[in-house]
């Protein structure tokens, strides 16, 4: 980016730290500047202050995370999927957010294009939570000649700027254009004026941030489902994705099921009744089990987490194994 | 504009106490910013958390009341967008010096083109009165209930040693000169300081036995030290007595900056 985005007529800035990092991205997209970071391991963490800032001021942003082994600085060049709790719940308070988790190369460039969009769209940060396998991988891609562009909400001058319709995102009542718009991480009224002893505002305001990201789930459902007649489904984001589709691959001849998400936040709930004869889910991830837990809360089967910590991926002959031993 | 134009009515009454001093440094502030012809649509307000955090939601223009110690982070995310909006930062002692230590060296080696105005109660007013990075050595506060033992930051060397183009000191007392002072940060470009001492009698005179709110006031100017004196004193080998605050302008310089408009950004 600091190479190429002077040429654009970008601005690309090297904060002093991560926290600045993030609140450098917060400033910038209230000019209406379309703003992202990025980071691994440690940094990460630093950002989690200013992100339950956007979050609350609803301000659109990008946070790449490449994972890494932790805790702290852990383990700088391997691979891990240690943080989709903390991308979800890291920062103080209750609050929503959306995560996208690429697969591939061609995914790093697709799910960033969508998440700008969707960070517009619903006015909250959005995480882009890759891992280092993904993060260090060389494939050939395709770069279109454009991608889809959605702009903000639009802010109607004179109406209250955090009010919202019945989306329930504002319209974005983006600085300089004299709107004098008051934006602050107190609770706030529908003006924007921080209102913090009113129990019912600060309830109805932070509702608010949570339902119009968790109301949207099916609309920000992204995934595959493959062999949805399996009973044995494999459920898989990032970095696993790849040992899955070898399994798959190499064993043509059995019902090997698979959900492949890559909108891992708000969680997509309702795919794992797509597949009527489970009697088994088997979730691969790089830490010791944690969107399994989501997993396991919504499904009616039996849920097998298959952890693996270290940086390696999980082998196609481990995950089969798993699969080999049947519901 | 009068200064009262720039105020959000609908916002008032403040948060402030009676006898406070940020009400005196907004004044001051909002008085530079009109006499520049800024306006609601190139004009933004940028702070952090405490007191003077508080005083962009009182002004009319487009604010950003921000995490604490962060103010000059953000805004230099916004100035950097947006080179052609104007930007102020409100902050305070404990905000800027000690959460926000970091950020304020680095706002002042990048030598951004902000305007920064600290309010420095030497105190943390607003959460109770803790002692902040400027407490003086032996006052009292509620985390320094036996005197204060640390040393206090000088904000404004620290800004000159850290690359900031204008740096000025005054106190909530020198009204004109402060005035004066903001409105010489306005036009400079690059990061400009103005260092505001000021009264904080619910946390910090109350506890230091000035009885008084003039009490506190008639002490930051009996130990306001002007600059020219002091370059005086020091010509003639005498000792400045240490207790004494330097007020005047400090620094003007013209080292390279970031965030120029971009008439101004032209070699």
């Amino acid at each position: 980016m600091a190479a190429k985005l002077p040429k654009r007529g970008g601005v690309f800035i090297q904060m002093e730290d991560e926290l600045a990092s993030m609140a450098a991205i917060i400033g910038a997209s209230w000019t209406g500047a379309r703003a992202m970071t990025a980071t691994s391991g440690p940094g990460f963490s630093l950002m989690m202050e200013n992100i339950g800032y956007a979050a609350m001021t609803e301000t659109p942003c990008v946070i790449v995370n490449v994972q890494r082994g932790g805790p702290s600085t852990g383990q700088p060049t391997m691979a891990a999927q240690g943080d989709m709790m903390q991308c979800r719940f890291g920062s103080h308070g209750d609050y929503a957010v959306i995560a996208l988790c690429p697969a591939s190369v061609q995914e790093m460039y697709d799910l960033t294009a969508k998440a700008f969009n969707l960070a517009d769209r619903y006015r909250v940060p959005v995480f882009l939570m890759a891992d280092e396998v993904i993060g260090h991988m060389r494939e050939r891609i395709i770069v279109p000649d454009a991608v889809p562009y959605t702009g903000r909400p639009a802010f109607v001058p004179g109406t209250q700027p955090f009010k919202a319709g019945d989306n329930l995102v504002p319209g974005f009542p983006e600085f300089g254009h004299g709107y004098g718009t008051h934006v602050s991480g107190l609770t706030h009224d529908e003006r924007g004026y921080p209102f913090t002893t009113n129990p019912g505002l600060h309830a109805a305001l932070v509702q608010r941030l949570v339902d119009k990201i968790e109301l949207a789930t099916k609309e920000l459902a992204d995934f595959d489902v493959v062999n949805p007649e399996a009973e044995q489904v494999f459920i898989a984001y990032g970095a696993p994705v790849r040992t899955v589709q070898q399994v798959i691959h190499d064993h043509p001849d059995k019902n090997i099921g698979f959900l492949r998400i890559r909108t891992v936040w708000p969680f997509p709930s309702h795919a794992l009744a797509l597949f009527k004869k489970a009697r088994r889910f088997i979730v691969p991830e790089m830490n010791l089990g944690q969107i399994v837990r989501e997993v396991e809360r919504h499904a009616k089967v039996p849920v097998t987490s298959v952890p693996k910590i270290g940086g390696e991926l999980h082998t196609p002959a481990e995950l089969f194994s798993v699969w080999e031993r049947g519901a | 504009m009068s200064f009262e134009d720039w105020l959000r009515q609908d916002r008032l009454p403040h948060i402030f106490c009676a006898g406070c001093g940020n009400g005196t440094i907004i004044n001051c502030t909002l008085a530079a910013v009109d006499t520049m012809g800024w306006t609601k649509e190139n004009t933004v307000f940028v702070s952090g958390i405490g007191c003077s955090s508080r005083a962009p939601g009182y002004v009319v223009t487009d604010s950003l009341h921000t995490t604490h110690g962060r103010a000059l982070a953000f805004a230099t995310g916004v100035k950097m967008a947006n080179p052609k909006l104007h930007v102020v930062v409100f902050t305070g002692d404990g905000d800027l010096a000690a959460i926000g230590g970091n950020h304020f060296i680095h706002a002042c080696r990048r030598n951004i083109d902000l305007t920064v105005v600290c309010m420095n109660n030497q105190i943390y007013g607003m959460t109770g009165g803790q002692g902040s990075p400027t407490t003086p050595r032996g006052c009292l506060s509620t985390t320094t209930p036996y005197g204060c033992t640390e040393p206090a930051f000088d904000l404004s060397e620290l800004a000159i040693a850290a690359g900031a183009n204008y740096v000025s000191r005054w106190t909530s007392y020198h009204v004109k000169e402060l005035e004066k002072a903001i409105k010489t940060g306005l036009e400079t470009p690059g990061f400009s300081f103005i260092e505001a001492l000021t009264q904080c009698p619910t946390n910090f005179g109350r506890r230091n036995k000035f009885r008084q709110v003039a009490d506190q006031v008639d002490y930051i100017k009996a130990h306001s030290l002007l600059k020219a004196k002091r370059d005086r004193l020091l010509e003639q080998g005498e000792p400045i007595p240490a207790d004494m605050y330097v007020v005047g302008e400090l620094m003007r310089r013209n080292r390279p900056a970031m965030g120029l408009p971009p008439k101004e950004a032209q070699p």
